[in-house]
């Protein structure tokens, strides 16, 4: 049984495929996500990772195809739905409550994973900040990606890289199955780039990553596993090692005449 | 129940989306071309409606009335576009609302300031003044018939416009990309008075076209504004085909339902009661076919994605 | 505007002292005026409490949410009718309802109120579940479209005064009070005010509140944790309605009268105007704006018959000039909606 578990792939997108208008933005793609692994997904600008995300992740309807969270059908159900059976996202622009503090985003985070909705009795008579579970939950995340002295800042007031941050402990509140981030290393700097590269290093062995991300030097410190997209398919999927001596890759992606 | 009593209801529905249309339209392509939301458009119907009146009581010529409503709602579409509305494209919708509600409040009161709080009456033109037979030997008012000539005209005019005419060119791009257009060297915020005119023109002319079946008086725009809106969630936001197809479908729906409904429940209660039951709820039919719309296609019959 | 961007959670002391002062203001002026004998002012002050719950009624949908309803007035009409279609039928001892059981009407507030809430609710809840199937405009248009709905069906249903509206004979009772005294209503009116501020209050820093104001500032955030949006909104607007509904109940009390003029799109505009003089997204945001909103009424309206135009210059002035309100230029602290 445990080693059928360690089989199963966490997440697993199979023959997703969705057109605009007339542009296949993704066709036929099919990605998996084993426990432990960092799988990256690069390609050029428009070759339909947003998409793929969206897919995934329950925004965007795909035509075709199906999506398996922990070997469950999760293709029928709405984005916070996904988010419930444990595939925590994280978006390339951020998507944080701006007027919020820092710890109020977290604070949602942690009562996402506690209660869900919200819509209950409870939820509007007592106080989110006053629940000691919710606050010590928030902390700890904040903790673990270096905000906590952030906590009462308003988000606006954050750097660029330290929204990337906040994305990222509201994620951890979840305590999820699978982590799909997109662009996490986008405007951090070298400094930046590189503690996140050893966060995310670390934070593989307690859920795997899908990792959509431009910067081609973390993704090849970071990725067990590549997947090229272009066009809307996948051209080839493989170790770092495999990728790089990949020749349709070298020709279609990376630039060089193989 | 006649068929020809059906057939002159039917008419008088079609008049009546036609009006709609020419209300609708307007909205439409302004939240299309410019992302604005404007309940003044009401306004801008009620000032063509006394510009025709004011203007034809004065000089006893109906085209003078007409020509004064298109000017005085286009001009008024103009001032009103360069000293407010081009303050709010950049910003929410609540302050959009709240700020055409405040030209609402000024534009309602200085009418009634100018004019008083009675109705004005506007004449039909002599010559559409009595019945026309059509074929089948149906009598049915020549001023409503040119109503329904006339909007339809306008409405295949404005299609032209914006399918066959560089104006147009530079509305539908507007719609798809604002950023485009100002890249391409368009003069945008003269493009967006002219949208914005154009569309407060259509206003003023339906405001005088209806003017002459109905009192005017100040508060008559924005039923007529609401029904609009009903056309636009039904017809789909920021399209002219939608528009169209909405207003008709409103227009029908709400004549046909007040003829039709009393008539249906009198086979089954005392006409008394069968006309207060048919008749109140003949006045929520168009809000229940855009509830039917909304959950079967919220985006509207022709609408992109919500 | 400066960087300052404040949003409803965060107590600022300079706000809370501002609430204060409005509260103690509302409650001390008819009390003063109780002594001097002046009961007109009292009945301003009473006026200025209800729309001042009805607007934190709105506030819940529109600060909170961010859901912009200009339909707002069904549920003050809808709570309006409640009080008189009850009243009437106990003050004619002719019973609500025949068969199978018979209910009869009543003229005891404390149930009309929940009659009223019950009403208001589940008529938001249907407006809301279709109405929030969309967004931004097409959500204005159409809770606009539903107020005109209840309006017309208010004007053509004979049964309860159609175009006329409905007058009872007597304002209703509530135990212990003389409500016919003008003091005694208003203390029951700012009591009821009070009761729902609290509330209201508390809903502002509950992981609800939390949740719902995260919603309106970014959806897909709530949805990245686990929360489904449309349920968040759907019951901020229940909530929202429910609330304006009680406050019609009250009003329709006041004026011993509910006519279909509480439905109409201008109150539902005049609701959202207070709110937003007085600062969206404030706790006692629609309070300063019913005080201000009844004063101008008082005031501009004895001065010039069109009056309205100066509530539309000083409107069109907030919106384009100051961001945040009222209570937002006197506290010092930029919009909520930066």
């Amino acid at each position: 049984m445990a080693d059928q578990h360690t089989l199963l792939p966490v997440l697993e997108a199979r023959s997703i495929t969705r057109t605009f208008a007339a542009l296949k933005a993704n066709e036929d793609v099919s990605i998996d996500l084993k426990q432990g692994e960092i799988h990256a997904v690069i390609g050029p600008n428009g070759a339909g990772k947003s998409t793929l995300i969206q897919q995934i992740c329950g925004t965007l309807a795909p035509d075709s195809g199906e999506v398996f969270l922990a070997g469950e059908n999760i293709t029928p159900l709405k984005a916070h739905q996904r988010a419930r059976r444990g595939l925590a996202r994280t978006f390339q622009v951020s998507a944080l409550a701006m007027e919020d503090t820092v710890l109020e985003n977290a604070v949602l985070g942690a009562l996402g994973a506690q209660s869900g909705a919200g819509v209950s009795v409870m939820g509007m008579f007592s106080s989110a900040l006053g629940n000691r579970a919710l606050r010590d939950a928030a902390m700890e995340a904040l903790l673990r990606v270096g905000l906590r002295d952030k906590a009462q800042v308003r988000t606006a007031q954050l750097s660029h890289g330290e929204r990337r941050q906040l994305e990222l402990a509201v994620a951890l509140t979840l305590k999820p199955k699978a982590f799909v981030m997109d662009e996490p290393m986008a405007g951090l700097g070298a400094s930046g780039s590189k503690a996140m590269t050893e966060f995310l290093d670390r934070l593989r062995r307690e859920a795997p990553i899908l990792l959509v991300e431009h910067d081609m030097d973390a993704v090849f410190a970071l990725a067990d596993r590549i997947s090229v997209l272009v066009y809307g398919r996948i051209i080839a999927t493989g170790t770092v090692d495999e990728i790089r001596a990949d020749a349709g890759v070298r020709e279609a992606y990376l630039g060089e005449d193989a | 129940m006649s068929p020809i009593l059906f057939i002159e209801q039917l008419l008088n529905g079609l008049q009546f989306g036609i009006m709609l249309f020419l209300m609708a339209s307007g909205l439409t392509l302004v939240f299309g071309v410019m992302g604005l939301i404007n309940l003044a458009h009401g306004s801008l119907f009620m000032i063509g409606a006394f510009a025709a009146a004011a203007v034809a009581g004065w000089s006893g010529s109906f085209l003078l009335g007409l020509a004064a409503a298109l000017a005085a709602a286009a001009a008024a579409g103009v001032i009103i576009e360069t000293v407010v509305i081009r303050r709010l494209y950049n910003r929410d919708h609540l302050d959009q609302v709240l700020a055409t509600f405040a030209l609402i409040l000024i534009l309602s009161e200085g009418t009634r300031w100018l004019f008083g709080s009675f109705p004005l009456y506007l004449e039909r033109p002599s010559w559409l003044a009595g019945p026309v037979t059509l074929p089948g030997g149906i009598e049915y008012s020549s001023y409503r018939l040119a109503l329904i000539v006339v909007g339809l005209a306008i409405a295949a005019g404005l299609f032209f416009l914006v399918t066959h005419t560089r104006l147009g060119d530079r509305i539908r791009a507007g719609e798809s990309d604002r950023e485009m257009i100002a890249a391409l060297g368009v003069d945008i915020s003269k493009l967006y008075t002219i949208v914005f005119a154009l569309g407060a023109a259509l206003a003023g002319l339906a405001g005088a076209l209806v003017g002459a079946i109905q009192s005017v008086q100040v508060g008559m725009g924005e039923p007529v504004l609401i029904l609009a809106f009903v056309v636009i969630v039904i017809g789909g936001i920021g399209s002219i085909k939608g528009a169209l197809i909405g207003a008709l479908l409103v227009g029908l729906t709400d004549t046909l339902g007040r003829f039709l409904l009393p008539i249906l429940f009198g086979t089954v209660m005392d006409p008394a009661s069968a006309t207060a039951v048919g008749s109140a709820l003949a006045s929520m039919a168009i809000y229940m076919l855009m509830a039917l719309v909304l959950l079967i296609r919220p985006q509207g019959l022709f609408g992109g994605a919500p | 505007m400066s960087g300052a961007v404040t949003n409803i959670r965060s107590g600022a002391r300079r706000e809370w002292v501002i609430n204060l002062v409005l509260l103690a203001g509302l409650g001390l002026v008819p009390l003063w005026a109780w002594f001097a004998d002046a009961p007109f002012t009292i009945t301003l002050a009473t006026r200025a409490a209800i729309l001042a719950l009805a607007g934190t009624g709105l506030n819940i949908a529109l600060g909170m949410g961010g859901l912009v309803s200009f339909g707002h007035a069904v549920f003050f009409g809808i709570g309006g009718y409640a009080m008189g279609i009850l009243a009437s039928h106990a003050q004619n001892y002719d019973p609500l309802v025949q068969w199978p059981v018979v209910i009869e009407g009543t003229q005891f507030m404390p149930v009309i109120w929940i009659v009223a809430i019950l009403a208001g609710a589940v008529a938001a809840l249907v407006i809301g579940a279709l109405s929030l199937r969309t967004s931004g405009v097409y959500f204005i248009m159409i809770t606009l479209a539903f107020g005109q709905m209840f309006y017309y069906f208010a004007i053509s249903w004979p049964a309860y005064g159609g175009e006329d509206g409905l007058a009872i004979y007597v304002r209703n009772g509530f135990p212990g009070l003389n409500t016919l005294d003008p003091i005694q209503y208003f203390a029951l009116c700012f009591a009821v005010l009070l009761v729902v501020l609290f509330f209201n209050a508390r809903l502002i820093r509950s992981p609800f509140g939390l949740a719902l104001n995260a919603a309106r500032q970014s959806t897909q955030r709530v949805e990245a944790v686990g929360m489904d949006p449309f349920r968040l909104r759907l019951a901020a607007f229940v909530l929202s309605g429910a609330i304006t509904a009680l406050a019609g109940a009250l009003f329709a009390d006041l004026n011993r009268f509910a006519s279909p003029a509480m439905f109409s799109w201008q109150l539902s505009g005049e609701i959202m105007v207070f709110v937003i003089l007085g600062g969206v997204a404030r706790l006692c945001g629609p309070l300063a704006g019913a005080v201000v909103f009844v004063m101008l009424e008082h005031f501009l309206g004895g001065l010039s018959e069109y009056w309205h135009i100066f509530l539309g210059l000083l409107l069109l002035l907030v919106v384009l000039l100051a961001k945040g309100g009222l209570i937002g230029l006197l506290s010092g602290r930029g919009a909520a909606h930066g």
